[in-house]
C-alpha cells in the first residue's frame, strides 16, 4: 500500500487514468526536476480498480486547467507536514488555450504565426472540445 | 442593436435581427432610390485572400449602391502577404483605414482570428469550406420574399451535402424557425454529416428524411436548394457515372413539382440545373443572386449603423 506521509511537503497527484500517469509526469517535465518525485504505475486503486501516481516533494505551480482537460478525475492533493492540508478535486476546463494544437491543416492555426490555439468544451461527458476557429471537433487522447 | 458588430457565423445573430436585417434589405428593393447616400463618405474594406468575382462583386456593389467608396484586393499577391505581413496586422492596418471590411479566406476560421484585431465591423465573405453566412442570409431573404415567411416549409437540399458549406449553414439557421421540414438528397457517399443530424436535427426535433432520388419527393417540396455533384468526391468513377444524371434538373422532373415551388441554387451553376429550367418562374436562382446585393446593402447599413 501507497503511503503518502512519505512527503514532506509537497502534492500528490492521484487517481490519474493508469497510463496517463506517464503523459503527465512528461508534461509537468518531472523527468528534468532536481527535486524528489515518483511515478507509480497501475497502483491498486479501490475506486479505479487501477490508478496512477505522481508524488512531488517540492512546491511547484501546476496547471490545473491541463490537468484537468487531461483527465478531469484526478485529485491533487496537497501535503504540508506529512499531512495533506487541501484536495483539490479537478474537472474538464470550459476553456482551453495554448495547450494543444487543431490539427486542421485548413485552419487558419495552421498558418498564422504566434496564433494561440483555443478550444471551447462543448461536451462534458464525452470530453469534447471545438476549436474556436474552425469549429473541428477534439477529446484528450493523450 | 446590429452597429459594430461581426459577422463571422450565421448564427451570430438572433432571429429577431435577421428580421430587422431583411425588413430593410425589402426596403431598399422596394424604393433603392431612397437609399442611394446612405452610405457617403464611408469606406469598404474588401480584402479577398482568394479568387470571388461573385462575392466581391456583390459586396462591391451593394457599398456603391449606397454612396459609399471601397478600397482593397482580389487576390493574395496583390497584398503585403507576399511580404510575409501576418493577418493581425493586415486587418489592423486596414480597420484603421476604413469603415467597414469584408473578408474571404482560404483558411477556416481566418475571419474570426481577424475580428479579434478589429475595430471596425467585419464580414466574413466565406473562410474555406467552414462558414459563408452572407449566402445564408441571401439564401433566407429570398425564401421570405418568396414565401413571405420563413416557417412552415418543407425544403429539398439535393446534391453534395457532406461538403456543401451552404447547405450546412442553411439547415442550422432554418432549424431556428417554426415547423420546418428537410428532405435531403443525395447519394450515400454525399449524405449530410451526422454532427448536423445529432446536434441540429435530432438535438431539436426537427423532422427530416434522407433520400436518394429527387422524383420520389419533387412533389412534397416548397423549396429545392440544389447544389452541385462533385465528380472528384466520389471514390468510384461508376457510383459517380450512375448517380450524376439523377442531380440534374430539368423540366420533365419540374413536372410533378408544386406550382409554387422555388428553385435555389447558391450559384455558380456548372450542369445541375439544366438550362431550359431558367424560363420556369419557378426559377429563382437568378433572383437570388441579387438578393444577396439587397441583404449585403442592409447589413453594411446596420453594422455601420446608418440605419
Amino acid at each position: 500500500m501507497l503511503n503518502i506521509n512519505s512527503i514532506t511537503k509537497g502534492i500528490v497527484i492521484d487517481h490519474i487514468k493508469p497510463g496517463y500517469g506517464i503523459k503527465i509526469f512528461e508534461y509537468l517535465k518531472l523527468n528534468k526536476a532536481d527535486f524528489t518525485v515518483a511515478l507509480i504505475m497501475n497502483a491498486v486503486s479501490e475506486k479505479l480498480g487501477r490508478k496512477d501516481i505522481i508524488k512531488i516533494e517540492n512546491e511547484i505551480d501546476i496547471d490545473l486547467t491541463m490537468l484537468g482537460f487531461m483527465d478531469a478525475n484526478i485529485t491533487i492533493n496537497v501535503i504540508e507536514n506529512e499531512v495533506i492540508t487541501e484536495k483539490i478535486n479537478l474537472s474538464l476546463p470550459d476553456r482551453v488555450e495554448g495547450i494543444i494544437e487543431c490539427k486542421n491543416p485548413r485552419c487558419v492555426t495552421s498558418s498564422e504565426r504566434g496564433i494561440v490555439h483555443r478550444f471551447k468544451l462543448i461536451d462534458e461527458n464525452k470530453g469534447r472540445y471545438k476549436c474556436e476557429y474552425c469549429n473541428q471537433i477534439y477529446s484528450w487522447e493523450g | 442593436m446590429l452597429k459594430g458588430r461581426h459577422l463571422i457565423d450565421s448564427q451570430d445573430f438572433t432571429v429577431e435581427e435577421l428580421d430587422q436585417i431583411f425588413e430593410l434589405a425589402e426596403n431598399i428593393m422596394e424604393k433603392p432610390e431612397d437609399f442611394i447616400h446612405l452610405c457617403d463618405g464611408k469606406l469598404l474594406g474588401t480584402l479577398f485572400f482568394e479568387p470571388s468575382t461573385r462575392t466581391r462583386l456583390s459586396f462591391e456593389s451593394a457599398m456603391l449602391r449606397l454612396g459609399g467608396k471601397i478600397v482593397g484586393f482580389s487576390e493574395p499577391s496583390s497584398s503585403s502577404v507576399t511580404k510575409g505581413e501576418n493577418l493581425a496586422d493586415t486587418i489592423r492596418t486596414v480597420a484603421a483605414y476604413t469603415d467597414i471590411i469584408t473578408m474571404r479566406h482560404p483558411k477556416e476560421g481566418a475571419p474570426k482570428y481577424s475580428s479579434l484585431y478589429c475595430d471596425v465591423p467585419l464580414i466574413n465573405a466565406g473562410d474555406g469550406g467552414h462558414q459563408h453566412p452572407t449566402q445564408t442570409l441571401t439564401d433566407l431573404l429570398t425564401i421570405k420574399v418568396a414565401k413571405g415567411e420563413i416557417a412552415n416549409l418543407t425544403i429539398g437540399l439535393c446534391g453534395d451535402l457532406k461538403f456543401g458549406r451552404t447547405v450546412h449553414s442553411l439547415v442550422k439557421a432554418m432549424s431556428r424557425y417554426a415547423n420546418i421540414k428537410f428532405i435531403l438528397i443525395s447519394p450515400q457517399e454525399l449524405q449530410i454529416p451526422e454532427y448536423i443530424k445529432s446536434e441540429i436535427l435530432d438535438k431539436k426535433s426537427i423532422e427530416y428524411v434522407e433520400v436518394e432520388r429527387l422524383e420520389e419527393v419533387m412533389d412534397q417540396l416548397d423549396i429545392l436548394y440544389m447544389t452541385r455533384v462533385q465528380k472528384e468526391r466520389f471514390f468510384n468513377e461508376a457510383d459517380y457515372i450512375r448517380l450524376k444524371d439523377s442531380y440534374i434538373l430539368n423540366n420533365d422532373k419540374l413536372k410533378s413539382a408544386k406550382e409554387e415551388l422555388i428553385i435555389l441554387h447558391p450559384l455558380p451553376r456548372v450542369n445541375e440545373i439544366s438550362m431550359e429550367v431558367d424560363n420556369d418562374p419557378r426559377a429563382w436562382y437568378f433572383k437570388q443572386a441579387k438578393y444577396g446585393m439587397f441583404v449585403r446593402m442592409a447589413l453594411i447599413c446596420k453594422l455601420l449603423g446608418v440605419k
